[in-house]
């Protein structure tokens, strides 16, 4: 038994873990209820379950809860909530860039962590941050476009 | 004891409150704890039968609604679509209506959620059961005020005296009492021209919930005392449990493991002890037959096959054309492939079950809760009517992925271990076990006349013949677990649309219904039209190069639906699409070919109308495409929200390119072994082209269905743009880099 303490979404956190090499995705998800972060694959292959680690976007399904000792971990959760979006997920909402809705966590997540970048991506930098967040509904064009309005308008 | 049905007769007898006095029934089903509306359970024992209105629509004292829908909405729109149709019929607010989806216990079975037909039919009942109720509110109002019928009106939520100030709110006049009336499908429909939601854009209800990581799904749903599992897969199909040795998850002490039959799961009080103990799990198998037909030469065999039954599909005029051909006229034949493709839902299946000796829950993202109820009832045995199933969100399925496996291994763990079960699927699971889009070969033959006119058309079409009267898929986990179930086949109505959507004189399509398929397999988005439309179009275009006519004119020529005719003139115009045959006369020999192609699809030959328009560039070095534009004209009828269309259309486009130019599912004798998305590929978004949709709204035409038509057309528009670019042809899927380069390389070397 070990305890991973990290900050999550601003608040500091301790979880009990058996298994440090317990991937982070199922410390949010389970013991944290935080299950806006979602199980893809468990492989690193589709981005959905990505997550922000020191503002890094990272695969919470193939990264060990250890690995975030000490470390600031922001999901889904920590952006905005449907009464106060952030602008980032206000214009998924305004673009209606999700069906199904699974992998949109893990798109937004990377396109967060873009912006913290490149605050003003073009269009083709957009799309190669999102390459390894995969979609099967093909909400592609809109999730293009939403991430590009948040850019034009300064959201973060 | 008391079933549910007596129950609902005593509501009724008792003047229909819905709201209490359903506790006898409520007492044997299980809790739904996972209902997207608060205490849902309330509506418990209320009627179910489609042709009640109080089947699908309860107002309340407060003057909200509540309606409750078979139909389910797994990303499309329905939950905003329902509600403006319901809505507009019956002048309330939509924010003011809750919608349950898909539970056995509270809707109505409007049958599956599939073929398109969500709105085109299911929200064509939900819109008479509304104008039935509108006419009862009416009537209520009448006696109420004093009025005559014709001297009221509705309006958000009241009905009121036109021209005067009297009114009464709805929740006064049936408040949560039934409205005890039969759905008339002669109830008068309200007029497009005084619509105020249908057929605006109005945006869904749960994108908020899902850009947030708010909206709950099913892999979110957490019962008390819920245990964690994994089930194990056989090592191959068919195949059949030698041995477990529990001792080998020993480094685990929170996991242990269930067997029924050759049925292995491992669970635990934590998820990740789960996930741990499968992988450290050794099992022994004895493999199943060998897997038939072989990949490698699917279909040469599919080709070569007995044949179990022909089905005649067009046949009209004379063929002997093909057989005799005259002077001047010219055959030509080709045949294209589909291959066994999965429906690659970005999650893996879920399922969660509480089996309890008074009743059973299963919270399923199934598209079928209804049709499963009495199949998960016969597997557990124990009476239908003790089983409450309850869709909740998943991955998006286009068919029938691993949901209902899924559901059916959680209640056989949670009937042997007496607790809430909730069962996982990996990424493994779902592209080695979920049924498979069957493969699909046709063959095409046409005389062409000197004029360029078709003198006969002919479709054979190779399929995996579906089980007749099958009451479902079978199950994995009870094959798996020797328990009974009616073996067999399902696979869609794969045979629509063998034959062109043209009004040639001389035509036979047939299938050749064939008894084996590689793997199980099920319906998946636009069953067997993708592969269909795919040879239809393609072949199409081959005639139109034949003839050196235009591709667009040489459909025109053959077309007389005018809606048809207006859909591919509104692609052109929107293409600005220059007459001239394929393939494109531009440099041979420029590093990148560049081309165009269209295609035209009359989605089952009378629903919705597609012309589809793409433009490519073929990387002659490495044969890669790259599509660079896709225009879509679609004129599905009626629209009721068309930016939720317009999602359906990108989707489909999407969906289907990823399928066209990457997707294949490989085995080997025994199993899958394309499992992940590493050896699965799908399109990505740098690949993604632009994609404009013209969308053709028909307010006065019944809807026709968006979720699927728009993914037919995109194969053979793909290969006609491809074959425009480089005058080689593509006739089997997927059109990978690979072999885009041989076919290149075959053609030069004819040419030369």
């Amino acid at each position: 038994m070990a305890t991973v303490k990290m900050e999550v979404n601003g608040a500091a956190r301790g979880v009990e873990v058996d298994d440090p090499q317990t991937p982070l995705l199922y410390v949010l998800r389970n013991d944290l209820g935080l299950t806006g972060t979602k199980f893809g694959c468990g492989l690193a292959q589709c981005g959905a379950c990505t997550v922000l680690v020191d503002g890094r976007a990272v695969r919470s399904c193939s990264t060990a809860a250890s690995a975030a000792q000490s470390r600031r971990v922001t999901t889904i959760e920590g952006l905005g909530s449907p009464e106060r979006p952030d602008p980032l997920q206000a214009a998924f909402i305004e673009e209606q860039a999700a069906q199904c809705g699974y992998c949109t966590s893990g798109m937004i997540m990377s396109a967060r962590a873009l912006l913290a970048q490149t605050p003003r991506p073009t269009e083709a930098q957009v799309r190669q941050a999102l390459a390894g967040n995969l979609c099967r509904c093909g909400s592609h064009v809109r999730v293009i476009r939403a991430v590009l309005r948040a850019a034009a308008k300064g959201g973060r | 004891m008391t079933a549910p049905h007596v129950s609902r007769r005593t509501i009724l007898k008792t003047g229909g409150v819905l709201v209490v006095g359903v506790a006898l029934g409520a007492e044997r089903l299980g809790p739904a704890a996972a209902q997207t509306v608060p205490n849902a359970d309330r509506f418990l024992g209320k009627p179910l039968a489609v042709d009640r209105v109080d089947a699908f629509l309860a107002i309340h004292a407060d003057g909200s609604v509540t309606l409750f829908s078979g139909k389910v909405d797994m990303g499309t729109g329905g939950r905003i679509a329902m509600r403006q149709i319901l809505g507009e019929e019956l002048d309330i607010p939509l924010e003011r209506i809750a919608m349950i989806e898909g539970d056995t216990a509270l809707t109505p079975d409007q049958g599956s959620t599939s073929g398109s037909y969500g709105i085109a039919r299911g929200g064509t009942q939900l819109r008479v059961v509304a104008a039935t109720a509108r006419q009862t509110l009416l009537a209520l109002a009448a006696q109420r005020l004093g009025a005559r019928a014709e001297d009221l009106e509705l309006a958000d939520g009241v009905v009121r005296v036109k021209g005067a100030t009297a009114s009464v709110a709805y929740g006064e006049l049936i408040g949560d009492r039934a409205f005890g009336v039969a759905v008339d499908p002669k109830a008068p429909l309200k007029s497009p021209q005084r619509f105020r939601y249908i057929g605006k854009s109005l945006p869904r209800p749960d994108v908020a919930g899902k850009v947030t990581g708010r909206h709950r799904y099913l892999t979110d749903l957490t019962l008390s005392g819920m245990l964690h599992a994994r089930v194990i897969r056989p090592s191959g199909v068919g195949a059949t449990l030698r041995s477990v040795d529990e001792s080998s998850i020993a480094s685990v002490p929170g996991a242990r493991v269930v067997r029924i039959e050759s049925f292995v799961a491992v669970v635990a009080e934590k998820e990740w002890d789960a996930v741990r103990a499968a992988k450290l799990l050794k099992t022994e198998w004895n493999p199943g037959p060998a897997l038939r037909p072989e990949h490698a030469t699917l279909f040469q065999s599919m080709r070569a096959s007995q044949v179990v039954r022909d089905q005649s599909i067009a046949k009209r005029g004379d063929l002997s054309a093909l057989a005799t051909p005259g002077a001047g006229v010219r055959t030509i034949s080709a045949t294209y492939g589909w291959p066994v493709q999965t429906h690659g839902s970005i999650g893996p299946s879920c399922g969660v079950a509480d089996v309890r000796p008074e009743g059973v829950t299963i919270w399923t993202s199934s598209q079928s809760t209804h049709r499963y109820q009495p199949a998960f009832a016969r597997i557990l045995g124990v009476p239908a009517g003790r089983v409450r199933v309850i869709y909740l969100d998943g991955a998006g399925s286009y068919g029938q992925n691993g949901a209902e496996d899924a559901a059916c291994d959680a209640a056989l763990l949670s009937k042997a271990l007496g607790r809430p079960v909730r069962v996982q699927w990996s990424r493994e699971d779902e592209h080695g076990w979920d049924p498979k889009g069957p493969p699909q070969l046709l063959e095409l033959r046409a005389a062409v006349d000197e004029r360029g006119e078709v003198a006969a058309w002919q479709t054979r079409a190779w399929l995996p013949v579906s089980t007749a009267n099958l009451p479902h898929n079978p199950f994995l986990a009870a094959e798996a677990a020797k328990i009974d179930q009616t073996p067999g086949r399902a696979t869609g109505l794969i045979y629509q649309n063998v034959d062109p959507p043209y009004t040639l004189p001389n035509v036979d399509a047939a299938v050749h219904w064939i008894p084996d398929a590689p793997l199980r397999t099920s319906p998946i988005r636009a069953p067997g039209k993708i592969a269909n439309s795919f040879a239809v179009e393609s072949f199409t275009d081959e005639i139109a190069a034949l003839a050196r006519v235009d591709p667009l004119e040489f459909r025109l020529r053959h077309l007389t639906n005018p809606r048809g005719v207006e859909t591919l003139r509104r692609l052109a115009a929107r293409m600005s699409w220059q007459p001239r045959p394929s393939p494109n006369p531009a440099d041979p020999s420029a590093a990148t070919a560049k081309g165009r192609g269209l295609a035209y699809v009359h989605y089952k030959h009378d629903e919705t109308l597609v012309a589809m328009g793409m433009e490519v560039e073929v990387e002659r070095a490495s044969g890669r495409i790259r599509v660079t534009r896709v225009v879509c004209a679609q004129d599905c009828g009626l629209m009721v929200n068309p930016d939720c269309v317009k999602a359906q259309v990108e989707g489909n486009i999407l969906q289907t390119l990823s399928r066209a130019l990457h997707e294949e599912i490989v085995y080997d004798r025994q199993r899958v072994t394309t499992v992940n998305w590493a050896t699965y590929r799908i399109l990505t978004m740098p690949e993604v082209p632009a994609i404009e949709v013209e969308l053709i709204q028909r307010l006065d035409a019944p809807p026709l269905g968006a979720g699927e038509a728009a993914s037919a057309p995109v194969g053979a528009a793909l290969s006609n743009a491809v074959f425009d670019a480089t005058g080689v042809r593509l006739r089997t899927v997927p059109f990978r880099p690979e072999r885009v380069k041989a076919a290149m390389a075959a053609a030069k070397g004819t040419s030369s």
